[in-house]
């Protein structure tokens, strides 16, 4: 969903004109219309109809009211809380970070180190993070044993089964992949801009203010919405880190898979539509706030 | 006033030549510190076995299940990107040369699956695939296809985007028509003309889903592929004091080699930006 924006770009360069007439033409998309059918559309409308059947297969609205029991309020609250803090938190860090490179005046070379890092590490994710960080954070971890051992002898680690142990590792990708989508944003502040603010005599933080940060507003929401959305449909990571006891949406769902923990699969199926809804508004919120970025950043 | 103005400009000027401000300093070393802490933490600990400090890694490399579960990934990976290429390139040439009225249709479905997680996605399949006239899940084989057929649908948004971008760099109507007008057939087209000017965007494309797929572990788990290597290493991690380090460390290689791949073929393109991995 990062790249929406990068689509629309081409969008717009490309407009080929086109013989619109009814023909046979839309045939050559039966492939990619029946896979779809079968992996992708089918799945997701047997969950559908399921979240609305019983049991016994009558029509009921019972499984949306059944998700506000037991745990499942608590998970949603969960992932959204872990969602918005990675959020806002990868998102303010990333921002800066890659501002240091655009604008900070660092060494051109940091720069491209940083993208492509940025590049490995929002992708370096799952089992392997949460074990480099059990490594690093846990009791026996590496930074744990070398602050312990420089004086810190009261640092016990970071409780990595805990929300907020899931947040630290979450960062690991998520300001990276901030850094990727607002670079270049950043990178569109054209310099007139900061000149004619100088000549009109204002300060840097008058800049920032009411020139720069209003026009960069839409693209920082837009990611960091993305941002929330990476983080609340993640599950591998927050397994191997917890092993599924901090209930997080993910985790409830595949430990319903795995066994019927919830006694009820229909209340399954509601929750994955929950998930989905809650996705496709973040999405929905990305594409309009990320139009509206485009108007001034448009070059 | 105007003095003032150029010397802040000038101080400006100065400062971006220069050696940079200096709370850019202090943020990029605390990104820099949160990059590589944790891949110093598990290579530490990949080395903590004594007197050999290589145990872990000669043990890695004895175990057969690294390599059945590194084997398994990529196959899985390797059809994921032949599949996928197969129908996204026809497809997107489709879109963009027939039926470009179809192409928010497109565009939408192959946005889905970052509406759908993949556990969301995995939990659709298993169900309705395990019932009904179609069990594959039934099979060992079936569950493969499933797998891959999951892994597939994943890779549609960045696939979709990398093949439309090539397409929209080169003249695919003029491409076509020349093609047509020296004799050549759909499919010559697609293989001899098409194909070979992608290249690069197909390559690209190609490494990101392999990088994903060997790392991807919520489908893999879900399907009962307990082969592959996310599950394999999950598994690991709970029974093993220093390989899983180890074996961290060596995902990680991989994924930096990929990324490292795609950098090199895209030189000059910005940076690709992807969410539907393995997390």
């Amino acid at each position: 969903m990062a790249d929406v924006a990068a689509v629309r770009e081409q969008e717009a360069r490309i407009a080929p004109p086109a013989p619109s007439r009814l023909s046979w033409s839309w045939l050559g998309l039966v492939p990619f219309f029946l896979f779809c059918t079968a992996f992708l559309f089918l799945p997701v409308a047997f969950l559908v109809i399921g979240s609305f059947n019983d049991r016994a297969g009558n029509l009921t609205l019972q499984n949306y009211a059944d998700l506000s029991t037991g745990i499942i309020p608590g998970a949603f609250a969960n992932s959204i809380e872990v969602s918005l803090v990675t959020a806002v938190a990868g998102g303010v860090f990333g921002f800066l970070l890659a501002a240091s490179v655009v604008l900070g005046g660092l060494p051109r070379v940091l720069r491209s180190g940083l993208m492509t890092f940025s590049g490995v590490a929002s992708n370096f994710a799952g089992i392997p993070l949460a074990l480099a960080f059990i490594f690093t954070l846990g009791t026996l971890g590496f930074l744990t044993t070398l602050l312990q051992s420089l004086g810190l002898t009261g640092f016990r680690g970071v409780n990595l089964t805990s929300k907020l142990g899931v947040e630290v590792v979450y960062m690991y990708f998520q300001f990276p992949l901030m850094v990727l989508i607002i670079a270049p944003a950043l990178e569109g502040l054209r310099r007139e801009w900061r000149e004619a603010a100088e000549n009109m005599g204002a300060s840097a933080f008058q800049y920032w203010r009411h020139v720069a940060l209003p026009i960069l507003t839409p693209s920082i929401l837009g990611a960091m919405i993305l941002l929330f959305g990476n983080s609340f449909g993640a599950q591998a990571t927050a397994f191997q880190l917890t092993g599924g006891t901090l209930p997080l949406v993910t985790l409830v769902i595949s430990s319903q898979i795995r066994g019927d923990v919830l006694h009820n699969p229909g209340l399954g199926y509601a929750m994955s539509m929950g998930m989905v809804v809650i996705m496709g508004m973040s999405i929905l919120l990305y594409t309009l706030l990320q139009r509206r970025a485009e108007r001034w950043l448009r070059s | 006033m105007t003095t003032a103005t150029a010397t802040a400009a000038q101080g400006a000027r100065r400062r971006r030549r220069g050696f940079g401000a200096w709370w850019a300093w202090v943020v990029f070393i605390l990104g820099a510190l949160y990059f590589i802490l944790p891949l110093i933490g598990v290579f530490a600990h990949s080395i903590r076995t004594r007197p050999d400090i290589f145990l872990a890694y000669r043990q890695v490399f004895a175990d057969p299940a690294f390599f059945r579960g590194l084997g398994y990934s990529f196959l899985a990976g390797l059809l994921t990107v032949v599949i996928s290429l197969l129908i996204i390139v026809p497809t997107a040439y489709w879109v963009r040369l027939r039926v470009p009225q179809l192409r928010p249709v497109v565009e939408f479905v192959t946005l889905m699956p970052f509406v759908i997680p993949p556990v969301v996605l995995a939990f659709g399949l298993i169900r309705i695939y395990s019932q009904g006239p179609v069990r594959l899940a039934s099979t060992d084989t079936g569950l493969n296809v499933m797998l891959v057929g999951a892994y597939v649908v994943l890779s549609f948004p960045y696939m979709y985007r990398a093949v439309d971008t090539g397409l929209a760099a080169i003249d695919v109507r003029t491409l076509t028509e020349a093609a047509q007008s020296l004799g050549s057939g759909w499919a010559r087209i697609l293989s001899r003309v098409i194909f070979p000017n992608l290249r690069t965007s197909l390559l690209s494309g190609a490494f990101l889903t392999l990088a994903i797929v060997i790392g991807e572990y919520t489908i893999a788990q879900v399907l009962a592929r307990t082969t592959a290597f996310a599950p394999y290493l999950s598994l690991l991690g709970r029974n093993q004091p220093y390989q899983p380090a180890a074996v961290s460390l060596i995902s990680f290689g991989l994924t930096w080699l990929a990324m490292i791949l795609i950098a090199f073929l895209g030189r000059g393109s910005r940076t690709r930006v992807q969410v539907a991995g393995a997390r």
